[in-house]
């Protein structure tokens, strides 16, 4: 009993210095949702193909030649009809089971922030955003020093928006009374957009800004010049 | 000169007050169908619209953001309530459902007249919102606080709503009724048409979720109306609350589509191929069943971004990927049908198998949006748009489709093939892959759904092409479709009237609709004598 005990506290220090060594590590979402994608499309191209040519080669086998004829499928016995419901069903969970657990490291990327992120609050109105940087600095467009995570605190002083970045693979509903956050990572120089992806109204279409990543010189510049102005 | 008298002795009443005040079944299915074709057409127009404005970059064909977005609300709101829901289980389910049961009529003719008549109400009501001032411009989600807070007129598509949700409610109570205590003497639960099955689940669907739509709307119109902060989150109200319990009904809603379409399908198939259902008890139990059992805890994968906990996103991965099962098993019993079977080829078998085609399409397209971190990117993007059009609208419309041209000797005693249906159905197929394949393209580039400008991509490029090029691609689809969807149209009044003359039983097929009644079928569907079965009888028992 107390070689099992030492063996299962063993195991579970184990486990939670991976886990930590796991936080660590800075993860890239947008890159792991591309992999992701490719093996989802994969998946259910493999599932296509297969039930297609099978619909195809039946629709064209099996065309009757007489108006009289009929068809000549046997009845299925108890065992079979029990089978072919069940057999199905464990490879169809077995797939779904597989992409779930795909998704779910993923969805970790995702929500995990990492610990020394830069925090940015993000305030949306009908129809622009405005960001507030940890010095104070407020703007209405968003940049990021290269290589540092960043992670945006969102809410909404009017009705729904939602923050999306194509090119970051992400986004999240901002709303009022709740605050939501996403995290980026910006790997390398990028210029893009984010836009606006709940209907908020009649300029819904036109909510949109610039989102870049630049050196940290220049983030530290720009933030410099904006707070001097102000 | 005497006034003619019909053989009881009453006065005969003119024939259009006979349609508007009749209780048969087959007349009021067939009011539907004219109610929702109209709605389909029109709805159908505002999609033309849509795609005009987005061909190009900025602001061409509406006036207004709003304009726009009021034309959204229509093209989503009617299609879903007044055109799918309506034309499959309103139309199809009256005409059909009885006569394939042996009954002589629902249960509650008047109730069920009452139905059609809510419907009807809610069509104008819908329709109004071009002609009053302030039209409603909230998306058929309605999601508040902007549903609350815009000066447009929230409350036509709250009653619009509860409208359609009576006559929901009155017809579901009307059919399940029917189905249990009116069935021919000798007709057991497994000798149902799949159609029966698929019309009950569909039913069953909407008695147990449409009062949740029902009290979250209503709770809408308290809010804008009357001063209640049931949303508002200033006041301890909260905007998530709203979204819950529209989707715990809406989801459902999309299986109140989609079960009465596989239906139609299978009946279809069957027919055509002279073969029995593969695995009738797995497809029925596991299929059917399964997907309504399944239908109330999946609402959450419509909520993947907005801000709802992890725990409960994870949760609905989980749950949503498992539809696949039910579903999946469906598929199988399609597919198996047309094993070994006799296949004739004619309009409704062309739509039948183009189905095929668009569950697989639109149902494989699914699984990237059951993954929440796959949609925290491709939420509100026109790869959604694309791949619920092909699961939902696409192949219910070609279910429905098919289920006209099957039925129509039944309905009319003349057939509605012919060249021009060859040609539109071909239309139809080739302009909805034209249509929405682009939209798949860039929508996992990032362009969003609902939008009438998108300046924000105008230099993006996928293999060479901007996103204008794929829009321009797509708009050219729907003017084919519009072509396709116009040439029935005119051939169904044409047909209805001079098409060629069909015998009781064109198909050949076992089911009672076609086996024991006339082309149409008079009142009381059954002439004398009463249609009484025995336990062998099964409406797909080909080989005897």
């Amino acid at each position: 009993m107390r070689n099992f005990l030492t063996a299962m506290t063993a195991l579970s220090v184990g486990a939670m210095a991976s886990t930590q060594a796991f936080a660590q590590e800075v993860r890239n979402p947008a890159a792991e949702w591309e992999e992701l994608w490719n093996t989802v499309i994969i998946d259910i191209t493999i599932i296509g193909v297969i039930m297609a040519i099978a619909a195809v080669w039946m629709l064209i086998k099996y065309r009757a030649t007489s108006p009289d004829q009929v068809g000549t499928a046997k009845r299925l016995t108890t065992v079979q009809a029990i089978s072919f419901a069940l057999i199905p069903a464990a490879i169809f969970m077995a797939d779904d089971f597989y992409l779930a657990a795909k998704g779910w490291t993923v969805w970790n990327a995702y929500r995990r922030v990492p610990e020394n992120a830069i925090e940015i609050k993000v305030t949306a109105y009908q129809w622009y955003f405005e960001f507030e940087y940890p010095d104070g600095t407020e703007t209405e467009e968003l940049k990021m020093p290269i290589g540092e995570p960043v992670v945006l605190r969102m809410t909404s002083e009017d009705v729904l928006h939602n923050f999306g970045v194509p090119e970051y693979r992400v986004k999240e509903d901002v709303m009022p009374g709740r605050i939501t956050y996403i995290w980026i990572n910006p790997v390398e120089a990028k210029e893009t957009i984010v836009q606006c992806a709940e209907f908020c109204g009649q300029n819904h279409s036109e909510m949109t800004t610039k989102v870049s990543a630049v050196p940290r010189e220049e983030y530290d510049a720009w933030l410099a010049k904006i707070a001097a102005e102000d | 000169m005497s006034t003619p008298t019909t053989t009881t002795g009453h006065a005969a009443v003119p024939a259009w007050k006979e349609w508007i005040l009749t209780t048969d079944h087959k007349r009021i299915g067939i009011l539907y169908l004219v109610g929702a074709m109209a709605a389909f057409g029109i709805a159908g127009l505002m999609a033309l619209i849509i795609r005009l404005e987005q061909m190009e970059l900025g602001m061409q064909f509406v006036e207004s953001g709003t304009q726009y977005n009021g034309i959204l609300y229509f093209h989503g709101a009617v299609m879903i309530l007044a055109f799918l829901i309506p034309g499959l289980t309103g139309f199809a389910a009256n005409y059909f459902l009885p006569l394939m049961i042996g009954a002589r009529d629902v249960a509650f003719p008047r109730i069920n007249a009452f139905s059609v008549w809510l419907f009807y109400f809610a069509i104008v009501l819908a329709l109004l919102s071009f002609v009053v001032p302030d039209g409603p411009d909230i998306m058929w989600t309605g999601y508040p606080p902007y549903s609350v807070t815009t000066s447009a007129n929230t409350s036509m598509y709250v009653f619009t709503v509860h409208l359609l949700g009576f006559s929901s409610i009155l017809g579901a109570v009307n059919f399940l009724v029917t189905v249990i205590y009116l069935r021919a003497p000798g007709m057991g639960w497994n000798q149902l048409n799949m159609f029966v099955w698929t019309t009950i689940a569909a039913f069953v669907l909407q008695l147990i979720f449409i009062p949740v739509l029902a009290s979250a709307v209503t709770l809408l119109l308290f809010d804008k109306y009357l001063g209640t902060h049931f949303f508002d989150p200033t006041e301890g109200g909260d905007v998530l609350l709203y979204q819950n319990l529209f989707w715990f009904y809406s989801h459902p809603a999309v299986y109140v589509i989609f079960l009465p379409a596989v239906g139609i399908l299978f009946d279809i198939i069957a027919t055509m191929s002279k073969n029995r259902i593969f695995n009738y008890k797995a497809a029925v139990y596991v299929g059917i069943w399964g997907t309504v059992g399944i239908s109330g805890i999946v609402w959450v994968h419509h909520l993947y971004v907005s801000g709802m906990p992890d725990w409960i996103r994870l949760g609905h991965m989980v749950t949503t990927l498992l539809i696949s099962v039910p579903v999946g098993i469906l598929t199988l019993s399609m597919w198996g049908t047309l094993y070994k079977g006799a296949i004739t080829y004619n309009t409704a078998m062309m739509y039948a198998a183009s189905c095929l085609y668009l569950i697989l399409l639109g149902g494989l397209t699914g699984i990237p949006l059951a993954l929440p971190s796959m949609t925290l990117h491709l939420s509100e993007t026109s790869y959604v748009h694309a791949h619920f059009h092909f699961i939902m609208a696409l192949f219910a419309a070609f279910a429905l489709f098919g289920g006209i041209y099957y039925w129509f000797p039944k309905m009319t005693g003349r057939y509605a093939d012919g060249p021009i249906a060859t040609v539109s159905f071909w239309l139809n197929f080739v302009g909805v892959n034209v249509t929405f394949w682009p939209l798949f393209i860039i929508g996992k580039e990032g362009m969003p759904r609902r939008y009438w400008d998108y300046e924000m991509f105008k230099d993006v490029q996928i293999m060479g092409f901007y996103f204008e090029d794929f829009h321009k691609v797509a708009t050219i689809g729907a003017f084919t479709i519009a072509l396709g969807m116009l040439l029935p149209t005119i051939n169904f009044i044409y047909a209805a009237f001079k098409g060629k003359p069909a015998p009781d039983n064109p198909w050949n097929s076992k089911s009672l609709e076609w086996t024991h009644t006339a082309s149409p079928p008079g009142p009381g569907n059954f002439g004398d004598t009463d249609v009484v079965l025995d336990e062998n009888w099964s409406p797909y028992e080909y080989q005897k």
